[in-house]
């Protein structure tokens, strides 16, 4: 292992972290919820899911690149963040993270996020095996299969 | 209540967007640099979780919703975290940045959104099926 000391952004890591973390007390304070992304996104696969907080979170996320754009132009953002996979690992990855986080009952923000941070064993199994499953399936298609998307 | 709890939302909705575009999480050749221990890698993005846990767990502990969850370990939700981590792992999106991307409108998050909430949809309705009818003898 070596770090690659030219991409590292402590920093940025760690204040965007504060912020969402500050995200997920404000959701929990105005309504007692779990900031948990993949939970919100599933209700709205179920009748009556539609409901005005899941509608005004999906909102505000969609809208942050452009409130961003507006009061921090110059903010130093990493590189293109837009992905350069093709359109079958796209499909592939997007059904694999649907299923899966639907049956784990979230994803990294309400395991990773929100169940490390209330000490939840369940989202402590979850983050230990989502992390190590997406590390072997990086490192697979990286240096076994010689991949560079 | 309502009004509370709708701005609540949308206020955490764009905090929580700006916080994954600032962290470098919306970038998905960060995240799987993260995510290649074996290769050139940056740290990052543990950075990004020691920052949101930390927060969370002061705003949680000071609003007495540090309640360790409940549920039991089963197999949902060890195969299902198994099959996240794969999908993750083969594109670097998880659903927030895929969101947030979607909302910056980058293409490949427009293609991948549409299989993810597809995803959601089918076990949605695989988990919420009823008692198996048995055929008639």
């Amino acid at each position: 292992m070596h770090i690659d000391w030219q991409t590292f952004t402590p920093w940025s890591a760690l204040l965007g972290g504060l912020l969402i973390g500050a995200a997920a007390v404000v959701l929990m304070w105005s309504s007692g919820r779990i900031a948990g992304i993949s939970g919100i996104l599933a209700g709205f696969a179920r009748r009556g899911g539609f409901s005005a907080w899941r509608v005004a979170f999906a909102a505000g996320l969609l809208a942050a690149p452009w409130l961003l754009g507006v009061l921090a132009p110059r903010l130093p953002l990493t590189g293109e963040p837009w992905s350069t996979a093709d359109f079958p690992r796209l499909i592939v990855a997007g059904l694999l993270v649907g299923i899966g986080t639907r049956l784990a009952n979230g994803c990294t923000s309400g395991h990773g996020v929100c169940g490390l941070a209330r000490l939840s064993p369940r989202s402590l199994w979850a983050v230990a095996v989502f992390m190590g499953t997406a590390g072997l399936v990086v490192f697979a298609l990286r240096h076994l299969a010689g991949d560079s998307a | 209540m309502k009004a509370r709890e709708t701005l609540g939302a949308l206020a955490a909705g764009l905090l929580f967007g700006a916080g994954l575009i600032v962290s470098g999480m919306t970038d998905p050749a960060k995240v799987l640099a993260f995510l290649d221990v074996a290769g050139a890698w940056d740290p990052s993005l543990a950075l990004v979780m020691v920052g949101a846990i930390g927060a969370a767990h002061l705003g949680y502990r000071a609003t007495g919703r540090l309640d360790h969850g409940g549920g039991r370990v089963d197999a949902p939700l060890l195969i299902g975290s198994a099959l996240f981590g794969a999908g993750w792992g083969l594109a670097g999106y998880c659903p927030g940045p895929a969101v947030v991307a979607g909302g910056a409108l980058s293409p490949a998050a427009w293609i991948l959104l549409p299989a993810l909430l597809a995803g959601l949809w089918l076990t949605e309705r695989w988990l919420a099926r009823g008692p198996v009818e048995k055929p008639a003898q």
